[in-house]
């Protein structure tokens, strides 16, 4: 017997209360589209569009029937992942060069898309139309043995349903915002302005407090009964887990550590996130988009947070969670994890492609015998255009900023703030930069005193 | 006379309750003012702050699943040893043979939970612009609170005292070595230094104090369950006040004054 098994009885039957539910969801949407979407002409005769939705549903609804009933031979049972798919996934996203920037990448794209397309994204069944493919797809990985290793640890359940949540929540600022936006433009009062009468707290705010703390309480029952809490074998320190991962809301900083140092990633960094967050409203000097949703008017500030919440770290966090596997390689989705995986990288220091090659001379030698003065001098002399590249990057950059495309924030900023801002926002570029710095050109660091453990 | 009445007509009841139910407008504004669990909401409020398509209910969450981890974590106390010998077997005993084992299942995954709403609402915050004047020094406070929902979370994770908690604690707390001038592989460390002694060492920097040793240890247990247990949840109690007081000060969830 395969020890390996791709689908088991109870994953198949599983899967069928799975596709059961997105039945039931689907069945909801169909009376919607029925009573909203209308009708479209088809061979000359009115059809309402909610039949393709219903044909859907019931397509459904048989697979799950064929789940349920074919769960007793899981071995012949034909729903799964095709191989070519997984096959192909693995090698691309697995590679362990190709699959950083694929996902890097991928994510960005995702994102400025997401901005482009927002008018088309809020139309409810676009909205739709993605849950039901991201389902879809959730539903078919799990057919795959090492998708669900990963997918289905107690640890990285919370993970999956955050994404959801997280994708959901985004939809519907999407939603709100348009709309308002759509208001401003046509010269219509704001959906929040239209919604100013006061009602009284008892009963309308108590009573919802009240259901919505019933509905969380009965949640973490039925969560805590359906599935057990993570826990592992005892502890011991002498056995290793590879990998060994920090909790998983900390596995974006994790990530941060294949490109920087400890110091930076571990310590610089998470405070300049935390600093950086408490500075928002003392940067953020326009005082449009006060208690309602819009993108147009404060569209550089919305797509800064965004950017730094949704590719930085939540991807960062699927990337640490569910691709990084033994010697924190990169793994595809459904890739054994193999702790002998070979992951052939060379990385170069600036100050060696300096030297080494551009010069073709030797690396200028620092005496570790000699006082601190002279090896402080030879270390400058051996890092110099390092030093003076990163220099440049935080001290001379926002002036010329100031003096360049940013000549009206600015003026409206001052000097203090801008300088607070613009440090911010190169610092938190800093990582995509040493990233692509990393795929590009095997860039190892780009200052590399490793005598005094400062490496950037 | 019904049973109702009389026991609402009693002294007793009338002590306890200083008006009649909130059954008119008059009383559902007395009882916002009287009861000393609702006077923490205004008495009354515009519709569009209380929608949930607006507030998506993220902040009312969190602060309910911190309700919920105090209530379920008193209760893990009465049971929980935090040594060596027993953290794991008392743990093991809650998920297999204790009457309401269940409430660490609950802790545990409510703290899941908590720390994924707690983003949510500084994700819905931001989008609508609460931070903005007169707001800013309260998006400030949540920050905080953001920080120590991570903590509480993070010194939480040691206690079951299995493979997952001390290697992620490991892995976490080694990022401590390296704290510029305060670990003993940060930068500068080299710098503070009396006579050509270090001052930063192995066992005097900024990872020693955060474990209690050189180690992920017993000593580390210890630390980490009294910040658990004790010490975040006072500071973060006092700062939910802070933040809840602010947002009444500040005139509501959102919108300038």
């Amino acid at each position: 017997m395969d020890p390996h098994p791709d689908l088991t009885s109870g994953v198949v039957f599983g899967l069928g209360w799975f596709y059961l539910i997105l039945f039931a969801m689907n069945a909801c949407w169909v009376v919607r589209s029925y009573k909203q979407d209308g009708e479209m002409h088809l061979f000359g005769i009115e059809v309402p569009k909610a039949s393709f939705w219903a044909l859907y549903a019931a397509l459904l609804g048989m697979v799950s029937i064929a789940h349920f009933t074919g769960s007793s031979q899981p071995d012949a049972f034909l729903i799964r992942m095709p191989e070519i798919f997984k096959d192909y996934a693995d090698l691309t996203i697995g590679n362990s060069k190709l699959g950083p920037v694929l996902f890097f990448a991928g994510s960005i794209v995702g994102f400025v898309l997401m901005i482009v397309l927002r008018e088309i994204l809020v139309v409810p069944t676009v909205g739709w139309v993605l849950l039901n493919g991201s389902l879809l797809l959730l539903g078919l990985s799990m057919t795959d043995y090492d998708f669900r290793q990963i997918v289905a640890k107690p640890d990285n359940v919370p993970i999956v349903a955050m994404l959801f949540i997280v994708g959901y929540t985004t939809w519907l600022y999407f939603a709100r915002a348009v709309d308002n936006d759509r208001r401003v433009k046509e010269g219509r009062p704001l959906y929040e302005e239209e919604h100013q009468e006061k009602i009284l707290v008892w009963p309308d705010l108590v009573y919802s407090e009240l259901v919505c703390m019933l509905v969380i309480t009965a949640v973490l029952v039925a969560w805590g009964i359906a599935l057990d809490a993570p826990l592992e074998e005892p502890a011991n320190a002498a056995k290793t887990p590879n990998p060994s991962k920090a909790p998983w809301y900390f596995l974006g900083l994790q990530e941060m550590l294949v490109y920087y140092d400890p110091w930076l990633a571990g310590v610089v960094f998470p405070s300049v996130i935390l600093g950086g967050l408490m500075a928002i409203p003392y940067i953020d000097y326009n005082k449009k988009g006060n208690g309602y949703y819009c993108f147009e008017d404060r569209w550089f500030a919305v797509s800064t947070f965004l950017f730094g919440f949704l590719p930085l770290w939540v991807a960062m966090i699927i990337l640490g969670t569910f691709l990084r596997g033994p010697n924190w390689n990169i793994f595809g989705f459904y890739e054994y994890w193999d702790v002998h995986k070979l992951e052939v990288l060379n990385n170069v220091n600036l100050s060696e492609y300096f030297w080494l090659t551009l010069m073709g001379g030797a690396m200028p030698k620092v005496d570790p015998s000699a006082g601190a003065a002279t090896q402080a001098v030879q270390i400058l002399v051996r890092e110099w255009l390092g030093i003076v590249l990163t220099l440049g990057y935080l001290v001379v950059l926002p002036p010329v900023m100031a003096a360049t495309v940013c000549r009206r924030m600015f003026h409206r900023m001052g000097f203090l703030r801008f300088m607070v801002f613009s440090n911010l926002m190169l610092l938190m570029l800093a990582l995509p930069i040493k990233m692509v710095l990393r795929w590009a050109f095997n860039l190892k660091y780009i200052v590399a005193v490793p005598e005094w453990f400062f490496n950037i | 006379m019904s049973i109702g009445d009389y026991i609402r007509s009693s002294q007793i009841w009338k002590s306890i309750f200083r008006h009649p139910a909130p059954v008119d407008r008059r009383n559902r504004i007395v009882v916002m003012l009287t009861n000393f669990f609702l006077h923490l909401h205004p008495v009354s409020i515009k519709s569009q702050g209380i929608a949930l398509s607006y507030t998506w209910c993220m902040g009312g969450i969190t602060f309910f699943l911190f309700l919920v981890e105090t209530i379920t974590g008193v209760l893990l106390m009465f049971y929980y040893r935090p040594t060596l010998e027993w953290a794991y077997h008392d743990i093991m005993a809650l998920r297999d043979v204790t009457t309401l084992g269940i409430m660490r299942e609950i802790h545990r995954w409510g703290a899941h939970a908590m720390v994924i709403t707690v983003w949510l609402h500084m994700y819905r915050v931001f989008l609508t612009g609460s931070y903005k004047p007169p707001r800013e020094f309260n998006w400030v406070v949540g920050v905080l609170l953001l920080v120590l929902t991570l903590l509480l979370s993070f010194t939480g994770y040691l206690l079951p005292w299995d493979q997952l908690a001390i290697w992620a604690i490991t892995v976490g707390s080694n990022m401590a070595r390296a704290t510029p001038f305060l670990g003993h592989e940060g930068p500068g460390f080299q710098l503070l230094n009396l006579g050509g002694f270090d001052l930063i060492t192995k066992g005097s920097d900024a990872r020693f104090l955060l474990l209690g040793a050189r180690e992920v240890g017993e000593a580390t247990l210890n630390r980490f369950y009294i910040l658990h247990c004790v010490a975040i949840p006072l500071v973060v109690a006092t700062l939910i006040a802070i933040h809840f007081w602010r947002v009444r000060k500040d005139g509501g969830i959102s919108q300038p004054l």
